[in-house]
């Protein structure tokens, strides 16, 4: 057993311990939780510092055959591509437990299990390197996220939950079915066997089946990031999810779509999605502004960071569509980032709620002269989401958009209009909740921050300027892998080797 | 090494020790940590202008860090000091000291006086990343940064609803011209493969002229917001929301002029795409005279010199465009003495009249502040460009240079320069003469505000002795020769300034109800005028309400309510019956049951998977 099996398995143990514990001791529960979920971030820093750079391969690889027939893999180890996003899910837990402290009253215990499974579930989707695992983890996600919104959300959660449910069944079943049809072709679901098979040309899809192929992991991922017009579950279930469903929802959850296209759909169908980049990088320009122009009216906050998301997100799969390094690099630095921030924004609109009982701007004003370090904090998170240089946004956000220039210069135009329309939502919801005179209300129910809640806050707010200030730290890795996963997209698709590297969009013929 | 660093370090340290124990700190220690941070930095770029040698030929340049890097492209934390930098340096550490200083003075009643300070200081490490960045994204991290100061200081009073609306108009603005800016970077990217200003400048003269255009247009776009010029001018009168040192110190004499800097550092591309100059000095002549003809017509202190300011910012921009980048950059130097006074002495007047505003309630001030009242004088000189006077040296050599390059830029510019010594002056008359019609005991300042003023009062007068700026930059901009024109030139600009303030003497002093005429015979011009045109109306009707309105109720309530929303909920009519399922399982205890059940057979399904595995 290597650490990233641990890190596997530890918050999986804690879930079933912590469902064991009696329900009459809350606390219990939430010590023991976060206690696992410590000993899981800690753990998962072994995976950093034990990272070897310059191979670009997998590390920490376990590989034994789960099921024997059909055969699966438990099969696991991470590269550039996957170190940052298991530790983002490792380091986002603990702080989601701490959120939820005081927060959940009711079936305390089953919540900050579920977290844990939903940690567990996490871990595994973005360390699997078996398709059937990579399937296996992806709905294990669903279930504990499904029930957060369902049992512990706000008045509509029932309709949000289904609505998620729905919407992510529709995608994931698409991609169950392509999966197996993978399967037939090459008689295994490892992934790096597949690859294997495909870059050596042993294996060779049709035309039209490597496109099939491609629109049914697209869709279970597009839903998933989620890509313009397949958003609408998301504002819905930000709104209703408690602070800490919203969180790890928008920090982690929306990366495994944008991990699945990076880790599938580029290096499996490298020629089906240079294709299809185009009308991709379209609805991605339109998510980018129309979930801007949208996030402007909301008069509910979590509605407004919800909106915000499907315009952060298009950033990223404009990055990845874009088919050069820096706009890949960008691309999966974004993710980072907006897991921060986004998850920095949620935790303090979390915390907002907890003191007024509210989610509307409107209930708000004056917050800055009663909670001034509430404000400052939210104003620097404010600023990365913005993407002011220094903050951690902004590094993610000029490589998409260099990258994405590169490629095609008219698209960048119309994407860096949404960093002129976050700033504009963003600081008209802070100057309604923050600036202003202060109401009664809010003089009497809106204290400044304590302990539990700095603790909540500060390691985002030191990551958001590391991130900004030393990219170095984060960036080698991914971009190593993400070369490689550049190159594959280029040896895999023989008939293409030909075409300059940065020409996404372009007009090429199948096999 | 010179340890560059130590320049926006320093007032960073401050920023740090004010923001965080600010609050608990004796105003007396927030003052000293504010303004020792600033002057012990000033301190260390006259250490290292005296210690550097010869900066022309051997230009400093300091690596500290690799800030992003991807593929072959990278960015580096590197600091850079040729003379033009040094000019930019002396000019933001020392004025920002003299306003530091001026400023415990000025703040000394006020809420939030560590919180004033600290974003003071922060504004400081910005604006000097801003001179010392040696790559275009370095020069971008410090343009941001300075925008987000500008942000905090024009809403400083956040209660207040017109000032952090204010301050947002700021940003929002600025960040529509750094749009402008961000394209012109990627375009260089692409061009250059890098955004140091060594290798992008060494290159220029190879690069096709249609990209040359494009880019320099880009990075114009970029200077006319954060410098306020036409069409992004708008945010700059708004900015005055703020305390009045922050008008002083950002929105004169350093942060605003950082467009006329940037253009300057490119001159190697802008010189090399002629259309693209062009635009820059028809861009800064338009805007000088229209702003111009607005600060004729206010009544706000502030708000004339505002006007004031957007204008002589045009006058720098003429001074680029006609090529006569030195002159600019001159010009640049002596408002930041002339205009800082104009706004720190604008400040003692309205601590003399008790925070008015309006020149209508003031007059006679000359009798209670008679040192507000020189060195008002000195500056007001010097803006009109009287011979002798700083203003008049820089403001001849961009005129001069205008001449040689189009005499009716020559014409129209010295037309603003009359309706320049006009306003001012008016504001001048309005405010020292006559009877004071103000309310309670108008009275002097305190010395450390009129320290500081005194300083600039002697820097106004005779700033343009002591920095030549062509002199020092014939390295990078070889000195012209003088014209045979240049002695009517001169006479014509001086005359022309002369006349402004004779004009406004007989109108305000000599005549006090002509004004008042001249506005009703006017009529619809002045409504007009006085009105500043009605630019914000319009852009408010042609940009800002269609956009939020159509993204209400056409993209939110039909788009994405209606239509997407729609479409999902009728495929999804079959989720009813799921939906009934889980209605039942919120009541009582099977919910909990089904929870277990989900979560027993996915655990179920990885306990046989993971024995199945292990067994072979």
């Amino acid at each position: 057993m290597n650490l990233l099996d641990l890190v596997i398995a530890i918050p999986a143990a804690g879930f079933v311990l912590a469902l064991l514990l009696p329900r009459s001791q809350p606390q219990l529960s939430r010590l023991i939780t976060l206690a696992f979920s410590l000993v899981t971030f800690v753990v998962s820093l072994g995976l950093v510092t034990g990272y070897q750079p310059g191979t670009a391969g997998q590390q920490f690889v376990t590989n034994f055959i789960w099921i024997q027939s059909p055969e699966i893999h438990y099969h696991v180890g991470i590269d550039g591509l996957s170190l940052w996003l298991i530790i983002l899910a490792t380091f986002l837990t603990p702080i989601a437990i701490l959120l939820s402290w005081n927060y959940i009253k009711d079936r305390e215990k089953e919540f900050f299990a579920l977290l844990l499974l939903l940690e567990f579930g996490l871990v595994g989707v973005f360390a699997s390197w078996d398709l059937f695992l990579f399937y296996v983890f992806w709905e294990v996600v669903l279930v504990p996220m499904y029930l957060l919104i369902g049992i512990w959300g706000h008045d509509r959660r029932i309709y949000a939950a289904v609505k998620f449910f729905l919407y992510t069944m529709v995608g994931s079943v698409l991609m169950l079915a392509a999966i197996i049809f993978l399967y037939t072709q090459v008689g295994t679901f490892d992934y790096a066997i597949i690859l294997e098979q495909f870059s050596s040309g042993r294996i060779s899809l049709t035309h039209s089946q490597e496109t099939l192929l491609f629109l049914a992991f697209f869709l279970a991922f597009a839903i998933k990031v989620p890509l313009f017009p397949l958003h609408t579950w998301l504002p819905d279930a930000h709104v209703e999810a408690p602070s800490a469903g919203s969180l790890m929802l928008a920090s982690v959850m929306l990366k495994m779509g944008t991990y699945g296209l990076v880790r599938f759909c580029l290096p499996m169908f490298p020629t089906a999605a240079r294709e299809n980049a185009g009308w991709i990088v379209t609805l991605a320009i339109i998510g980018i502004i129309y979930g801007a122009l949208v996030a402007m009216v909301q008069p509910n906050m979590k509605k407004l960071v919800a909106y915000s998301s499907v315009s952060h997100l298009g950033f990223v799969v404009l990055g990845i569509f874009s088919f050069t390094q820096m706009g890949l690099d960008g691309a999966v630095y974004q993710m980072l980032n907006h897991g921060i921030s986004t998850g920095a924004l949620f935790l303090l609109v979390g915390f907002l709620y907890e003191r007024r009982h509210s989610l509307e701007i409107a209930d708000y004003g004056g917050v800055a002269t009663v909670a001034p370090w509430l404000s400052i904090l939210f104003l620097v998170t404010t600023l990365a989401s913005i993407g002011l240089p220094t903050l951690n946004n902004f590094v993610g956000e000029f490589l998409v958009l260099q990258g994405t220039a590169q490629a095609h210069l008219s698209w960048t135009v119309f994407a860096a209009l949404g960093v002129i329309l976050s700033a504009c939502y963003m600081l008209w919801m802070y100057q309604r909740v923050f600036f202003g005179e202060t109401s009664e209300e809010v003089k009497h129910h809106v204290p400044d921050l304590n302990m539990r809640e700095w603790a909540c806050i500060v390691p985002l707010a030191v990551m958001m300027i590391w991130m900004g200030m030393y990219s170095q730290t984060f960036l080698p890795a991914v971009s190593e892998t993400n070369a490689k996963i550049l190159q594959q997209t280029r040896a895999n698709a023989p008939l293409r080797v030909a075409a300059p590297s940065t020409s996404a969009g372009g007009q090429f013929h199948g096999r | 090494m010179q340890n560059l660093w130590i320049i926006p370090a320093l007032p960073f340290a401050g920023f740090l020790m004010n923001g965080i124990f600010g609050r608990k700190l004796p105003k007396a220690l927030v003052s000293a940590i504010a303004i020792l941070s600033v002057v012990l930095s000033f301190a260390w770029v006259l250490r290292v202008y005296l210690t550097a040698g010869d900066l022309a030929a051997a230009p400093l340049h300091e690596h500290h860090f690799t800030w992003i890097q991807s593929g072959t492209f990278n960015v580096g934390w590197d600091y850079m000091v040729d003379k033009l930098t040094m000019i930019m340096l002396l000019v933001v550490t020392g004025i920002g000291s003299l306003i530091h200083i001026y400023a415990t003075g000025y703040m000394a009643h006020e809420e939030g006086y560590y919180r004033f300070f600290a974003y003071l200081n922060l504004f400081m490490f910005f604006m000097l990343n801003l001179v010392l960045g040696g790559n275009f994204l370095l020069l971008f991290v410090g343009w941001e940064g300075v925008g987000l100061c500008s942000y905090l200081l024009i809403g400083f009073y956040f209660v207040k609803k017109s000032a952090t609306t204010a301050g947002n108009k700021a940003f929002i603005v600025n960040r529509i011209g750094d749009f402008g800016f961000s394209l012109a970077m990627f375009l260089i990217v692409i061009n250059f493969g890098s955004l140091d200003f060594g290798k992008v400048f060494s290159a220029a003269a190879g690069k096709p002229t249609g990209i040359l255009t494009t880019i320099a247009l880009l990075l114009l776009l970029g200077a006319a917001g954060k410098s306020a010029q036409i069409p992004l001018y708008v945010w700059l009168p708004d900015a005055m929301e703020g305390p009045t040192p922050v008008s002083a110190l950002i929105h004169a004499a350093t942060m605003v002029t950082a467009g006329v800097y940037m253009c300057t550092r490119s001159a190697a591309i802008f010189t090399h795409a002629p259309l693209a100059m062009e635009a820059v000095a028809l861009v800064g002549l338009a805007t000088a005279v229209f702003a111009a003809t607005i600060g004729m017509a206010q009544n706000d202190i502030k708000k004339v010199f505002a006007y004031s300011t957007v204008s002589q910012l045009g006058y720098m921009f003429l001074g680029v465009g006609v090529g006569a980048f030195s002159a600019g950059v001159w010009h640049l130097v002596t408002h930041a003495f002339f205009k800082a006074l104009l706004f720190l002495g604008a400040g003692s007047v309205i601590h003399a009249c008790h925070g008015e505003q309006d020149m209508r309630h003031m007059g006679g001030l000359k009798k209670y502040a008679p040192w507000t009242c020189l060195v008002l004088a000195c500056a007001s000189l010097a803006i009109a460009g009287f011979p002798g006077t700083s203003g008049f040296f820089s403001k001849d050599a961009i005129l001069t240079a205008a001449y040689e390059h189009a005499p009716w830029m020559f014409w129209v510019g010295v037309f603003t320069a009359g309706m320049t010594a006009f306003y001012v002056w008016r504001a001048f008359w309005m405010t020292f003469w006559g009877d004071y019609k103000g309310h309670g005991h108008p009275h002097e300042s305190p010395w450390s505000m009129l320290g500081p003023l005194v300083v600039l009062a002697v820097l106004s007068l005779g700033g343009g002795f002591f920095f030549n700026v062509p002199q020092i930059l014939r390295g990078m901009f070889p000195l012209k020769e003088a014209g045979a024109d240049e002695a009517m030139l001169m006479g014509i600009s001086v005359a022309a300034g002369l006349a402004g303030i004779a004009i406004s003497y007989f109108m305000y002093v000599l005549r006090p109800e002509l004004p008042g005429k001249f506005a009703s015979a006017l009529g619809g011009v002045y409504t007009l005028v006085y009105n500043k045109y009605f630019v914000d109306e319009a852009y408010d009707a042609a940009v800002v309400s269609p956009v939020i309105q159509g993204s209400e109720s056409l993209l939110w309530k039909i788009v994405d309510k209606g239509m997407i929303d729609g479409i999902v909920n009728g495929m999804g009519s079959q989720a009813q019956s799921i939906g009934g399922v889980l209605r039942r399982m919120q009541s009582g205890n099977i919910r909990s049951y089904a929870t277990w059940i989900l979560v027993g057979s996915v655990l179920l399904l990885i306990a046989l998977g993971v024995s199945g595995g292990m067994t072979r």
